[in-house]
């Protein structure tokens, strides 16, 4: 029935470059991903052995998290800067609601602390979608916004100060494994599993990378951009809370100024090395992954063998340049 | 798109005068309630304070009115300190020129990187950001080391001394504001960036050389970043912590958004971040030494501030666009 | 020639030619500016003028062929470097700085300075007597925003003027000026002449090419199609040039008109708008649709075809006018909501507006009917990949399979993705905007006897197409528009492509410069 007679539409000339760009945008981050750990198994010590390897990962979970969130606002064409934030309103509404009266808290059960936890994250998610989708603020613009608020929001609600938690159940997420494997870590590989279907199995997921390749076409086509957006952006929001807790869960406390430094440059970072366009339309899932734990890898490579975190800051730099630059639109002359 | 742009001027102005208004209000409503706060004492030293983050700010508008961002004033602005204590063995002059000129060259790089290679300016400066934080804790062995200057007199003095009891570098952050209107509002180069940023593709046309327009804005932001940090140092006579200037480009694009510049570009003015820098300074003040509240209040306030702004220039640029 | 004292044209393009991936944009153009001359450039949509201009001007350059500037070889690398040649352009959308103000707009890149200072004084005052020359009453220290975007084309003008140039381009220049505004332009295009200028008008307002210019240039798919005097031709002459018939051709009985069946009009039409109207673009358009009528817009470029088509199916805002669907009226004016009562829309620039390149035929042909074929949230691969290979054959979508991505098909394949994601829904009313335009013949021969096809199975079309061939053929009615009004309806055997054309021409055989409407 169909014949091959489809013919690529491009540059005539720039056909194989193309092709290549592509190509190694794609799988780039496995090739690295490989090399880096064949790297380890040769030159570290006691790489090979499970607990190594559990340590490496400790910092993982959180960071998996929100780039799954940021993966999929990124595949709309937009981008989301108050995940830090976000994690640190989280953390702080956690430790507002389980501390202890003695201590300006609620002592409220921890399940219902959580419960409050989350629905903050979707609360900021909700009012980003918001005002993107409806206010037809830039999604940089937007999100820059609540980052600068956001922050300020959780240090209010805990006072500025770190807020000491003692919790059983925190001390479950925090040191809970199932199979000599973090119950943490198990939380991420789900959420990143989930993430998957949504992106190649619903309706949601069409239509976001529909919005992402063309949001004109995506109107044109009935595709409805607003809730669209809206959805995806508090999903974003509730990953963040999500991880905030875990990273609250590790430290024990509540450390507004501390928790989600910098996470969205690490989130960003994860999805971009692995093969996410800035520019939407498409979102790989394993690939973000695949980034995240690179990054990951990379900084703990560099610290077993001595390389101060300074210089591990420095390479993470000029890696998330080097990714952006592979990933840029060929010049289109037309 | 008819008068799109030219209701963003009024939006601009708008917010300009709004950032004014508002400053009036709250320095009237803060000499009224709270004793303090009009000391002369207090109002020097709320200025000094300020001094350096607005100068950085000055910087950080012409970055913006060309479209585009540096969120890497933060992490060079610790360059510059954490250089100007180093370099201080080496003399005063070299105290004050290296940093400055290790700053000019990261913005330069930063500009080129954006400008030939076509990358996003939040990406390259958020790259730029880790990069030379980066940097600046690998030169502190981690954080570890607070090079302290050992007392040099012209530099210190530079920082330390005052003019008709204002201290130099309130005079100094005065003198780049004036500098950076008349760059602005008078000079050839000025009117570029401004056409650049409010439609690059126009501006090609007109042929106006934008690629070194957006270069050259960056190595700008360098040069103020520079030498607020120098005064920083001077000032502080060293044993500053590789953090320092942590989340200083969240206040800087505050700063400047809420005095009037749009953060998508073309319109804006640096009296207008002279108003912004200075309402957020007067707001943290009053809270912290007022009210005596939570000083996070005010990072909630700025935030709040940016948001309603943000918002509220999105709204009226949209109020002329037709579909 | 005209002017006796000069041997050599201002600037000269020698057969031109330039591609762009695998099209042909020009194809072995030439083009004489003459000083003291307005020469108009004319053709329709893709017939290769803005490439042409972009030559000219430095933002492209040529494949082969040469730009010769007072008869020598020249390159231009940058649009500057034609600036500093004296080439000057006007664009349709007004290029310059509306937040500065008209005098720092006029000296934008060559501003007078006094030691790195801009020398406002000066600025402002030559400014002034600049505008003061040409008749425009304005303070010059007012943002340039904040004027008439017509106004905003005459500071435009002057600020070309001011630097000397020898070549004024305009293009486009009057397509958002009310009729007072284009009498001033007109105007200044006349004093242009007189300052030895050579003006290029390109333009799609044939009343106004005959009003000011002296030679003409006709440009069809990339290629020279004629060029000669104002004087030596007529308006309608133009017009068959521009579509593609040499005027000798032009019969009343070439291409007719062919048997349909007569279209049932019961009591309510399946579409009914009525007086749409908005400012600049449209003026009081009534269309009637029945189903299993084909109704054709027939008009030259920028008539409003397009712009009566987005906004039956709700993607342009309307200043008054009604449409009703069946006999009721849409509950809301967004395309979704439209979409979902049965009317879809087959857009004109389908890379901008239609497909999404990076996803699959599956995806993209999936899009519009995404509700029908989920279930809670997901998606039944089984139900898309049925739908979804039902329409490939039946179009014959050619691919290497489902999962191809749609940038790599062919424009003729990617319509009929398009059209089959259209499909999907079963729509009643459905709006083809240049369906065939930039596809083979073969497939364009498909994709018309498929429009015939879902008439006659009781869907009412809307078919907007700039070959008149396309709409005579396959239309049952035809309403012909131009510039936004509606000339005429013509009804079954009325329809042959000289009484279209007569229509838009205006008036008869004989060439009277009409005042604009």
């Amino acid at each position: 029935m169909t014949s091959t007679a489809a013919h690529t539409v491009g540059r005539s000339g720039t056909h194989g470059r193309e092709d290549t760009t592509s190509w190694v945008r794609e799988r780039g981050v496995y090739i690295a991903l490989a090399l880096v750990i064949l790297y380890n198994v040769i030159f570290t010590a006691h790489f090979n052995q499970w607990d190594t390897v559990q340590l490496l990962f400790a910092q993982m979970p959180p960071v998996l998290i929100v780039s799954m969130g940021m993966a999929l606002v990124i595949g709309t064409g937009g981008i989301d800067l108050s995940v830090g934030a976000t994690m640190a309103i989280a953390s702080a509404v956690l430790a507002k609601f389980v501390a202890p009266a003695s201590s300006h808290g609620f002592g409220s059960p921890i399940a219902l602390a959580i419960a409050v936890a989350l629905l903050a994250g979707l609360a900021v998610g909700v009012f980003n979608g918001a005002v993107v989708a409806v206010g037809r603020v830039q999604p940089i613009v937007a999100t820059l916004s609540l980052l600068v608020a956001g922050r300020g929001v959780a240090l209010v609600i805990t006072g500025g100060a770190l807020v000491e938690l003692f919790n059983p159940f925190l001390k479950v997420v925090r040191q809970g494994q199932v199979f000599g494997v973090a119950d943490v870590m198990i939380v991420a590989a789900a959420i990143a599993v989930v993430v998957s279907v949504v992106v190649r199995r619903t309706t949601l997921g069409y239509r976001l990378v529909a919005i992402g390749g063309n949001r004109r076409a995506a109107v044109l086509a009935g595709v409805p951009v607003r809730s669209t957006l809206i959805t995806v952006y508090a999903i974003s929001g509730v990953f963040a809370a999500v991880a905030g807790l875990i990273a609250t869960a590790r430290l024990r406390a509540s450390d507004p100024s501390y928790i989600g430094l910098l996470m969205e440059l690490s989130a960003i970072t994860a999805v971009v090395v692995g093969g996410t366009p800035l520019k939407g339309g498409q979102v790989r899932v394993l690939g973000t992954v695949a980034g995240a734990v690179l990054m990951q890898l990379l900084q703990t490579t560099l610290l077993a063998h001595n390389i101060p975190n300074s210089v591990s800051e420095m390479v993470e730099a000029l890696i998330i340049v080097a990714a952006v630059y592979i990933q840029r639109p060929s010049q289109s002359a037309a | 798109m008819r008068h799109t742009l030219s209701t963003r001027s009024v939006t601009s102005l708008v917010s300009r005068n709004g950032a004014f208004g508002v400053l009036v209000v709250v320095m009237v409503i803060g000499f009224l309630t709270v004793p303090s706060f009009g000391t002369a004492d207090n109002l020097r030293n709320t200025a000094l304070a300020a001094s350096f983050l607005a100068i950085i700010s000055a910087g950080m508008t012409f970055v913006i009115i060309s479209g585009g961002i540096d969120l890497s004033v933060g992490s060079l602005y610790a360059l510059a300190v954490i250089l100007s204590a180093d370099m201080s063995s080496h003399g005063s002059w070299a105290a004050i020129g290296v940093p400055i000129a290790a700053c000019t060259f990261a913005g330069l790089v930063q500009g080129l990187i954006i400008a030939r290679l076509r990358l996003p300016p939040f990406i390259v400066t958020l790259a730029g950001l880790t990069g030379i934080r980066g940097l600046v804790f690998y030169i502190t062995k981690e954080g570890n080391s607070h090079p302290s200057v050992p007392g040099k007199p012209f530099f210190e003095t530079v920082s330390r001394g005052s003019v008709l009891t204002i201290q130099n570098p309130v005079w100094i952050a005065l003198a780049v504001f004036a500098a950076g209107w008349y760059v602005l509002n008078r000079t050839a180069f000025g009117q570029a960036v401004q056409a650049v940023g409010g439609n690059d593709t126009s501006a090609a046309l007109m042929g106006l050389p934008v690629r070194r327009v957006k270069v050259i804005v960056y190595a700008i932001s360098g040069v103020a970043v520079g030498i607020s940090g120098v005064l920083s140092t001077g000032l502080s006579g060293g044993g500053q912590e590789a953090r320092v200037g942590n989340a200083y480009e969240l206040s800087a694009i505050a700063a400047v958004v809420i005095g009037g510049t749009l953060l998508s570009g073309g319109v804006g003015s640096i009296v207008g971040t002279f108003f912004g820098i200075t309402l957020l300074y007067v707001i943290q003040n009053l809270i912290v030494q007022g009210f005596n509240l939570n000083s996070y209040v005010q990072q909630v306030v700025s935030g709040v501030f940016l948001l309603v702004v943000v918002i509220l220039q999105a709204v009226f640029s949209r109020r002329s666009e037709t579909e | 020639m005209a002017n006796g004292v000069t041997t050599t044209p201002t600037l000269s393009v020698r057969r031109a030619t330039k591609r762009f991936g695998g099209s042909l944009a020009l194809s072995d153009v030439d083009l004489d500016l003459w000083p003291g001359e307005a020469h108009a450039l004319v053709g329709e949509n893709g017939a290769g003028k803005s490439t042409l201009i972009k030559l000219i001007t430095g933002v492209y350059q040529p494949d082969s062929g040469e730009v010769l500037h007072h008869g020598v070889v020249v390159h231009f690398p940058t649009p500057r470097d034609a600036q500093l040649h004296g080439i000057q352009t006007i664009y349709q959308e007004v290029h310059l700085a509306p937040q500065l103000s008209i005098a720092r707009n006029v000296f934008l890149g060559r501003e007078p300075t006094r030691f790195g200072t801009l020398d406002l004084k000066r600025m402002n005052r030559e400014a002034a007597e600049l505008l003061g020359r040409y008749g425009i009453a304005a303070d010059v220290r007012r943002p340039l925003g904040g004027l008439s975007l017509g106004v905003q084309q005459m500071i435009a003008v002057v600020r070309a003027v001011s630097t000397d140039a020898s070549v004024v381009i305009m293009d486009e220049p009057t397509s958002s000026l009310e009729p007072r505004e284009v009498d001033k332009l007109l105007e200044v295009v006349g004093l242009l002449k007189e300052q030895r200028v050579a003006v290029v008008y390109v333009s799609h307002k044939l009343e106004e090419v005959f009003r000011a210019c002296d030679k003409i240039t006709v440009l069809r798919d990339g290629r020279l199609a004629w060029t000669g005097a104002v004087a030596d031709t007529t308006r309608r002459q133009l017009i068959s040039r521009m579509l593609g018939r040499d005027p000798g051709e032009l019969g009343s009985g070439q291409i007719t008109h062919l048997g349909r069946a007569p279209v049932e009009r019961g009591e309510v039409p399946v579409l009914a708008a009525q007086h749409l109207a908005r400012r600049f673009v449209l003026d009081d358009i009534s269309l009637i649709l029945y189903p299993g009528e084909v109704v054709g817009l027939a008009g030259l470029l920028g008539s409003g075809r397009s712009e009566t088509a987005k906004a039956i199916v709700g993607a342009l805002a309307l200043d008054s006018g009604t449409v009703e669907f069946c006999g009721k009226r849409f509950p809301r004016s967004t395309p979704a909501s439209r979409l979902r009562s049965g009317v879809a829309m087959l857009p004109e620039d389908r890379k901008v507006e239609g497909i999404i390149p990076e996803l699959s035929i599956r995806d993209n042909i999936g899009l519009a009917a995404l509700p029908m074929l989920s279930r809670r949230g997901f998606v039944s691969r089984r139900k898309q990949a049925e739908i979804v290979d039902t329409f490939i054959m039946r179009l014959h979508i050619k691919a290497t399979g489902p999962e191809q991505k749609v940038a790599e098909l062919s424009g003729g394949n990617q319509q009929k993705v398009l059209l089959a994601r259209m499909l999907c829904l079963s729509p009643k009313v459905l709006l083809l905007d240049e369906p065939t335009r930039g596809i083979d013949v073969g497939a364009k021969a498909e994709v018309q006897a498929l429009i015939a096809d879902l008439a006659a199975k009781g869907l009412g079309v809307v078919l907007i197409s700039s070959e008149l061939e396309e709409i005579v053929e396959g239309s049952d009615t035809v309403l012909v528009l131009r510039d936004g009004t509606a000339l005429g309806t013509l009804f079954g055997d009325e329809i042959n492509e000289s009484a279209i054309m007569t229509m838009i021409a205006g008036a008869a055989e004989h060439d009277t410069a009409e005042l604009i409407a």
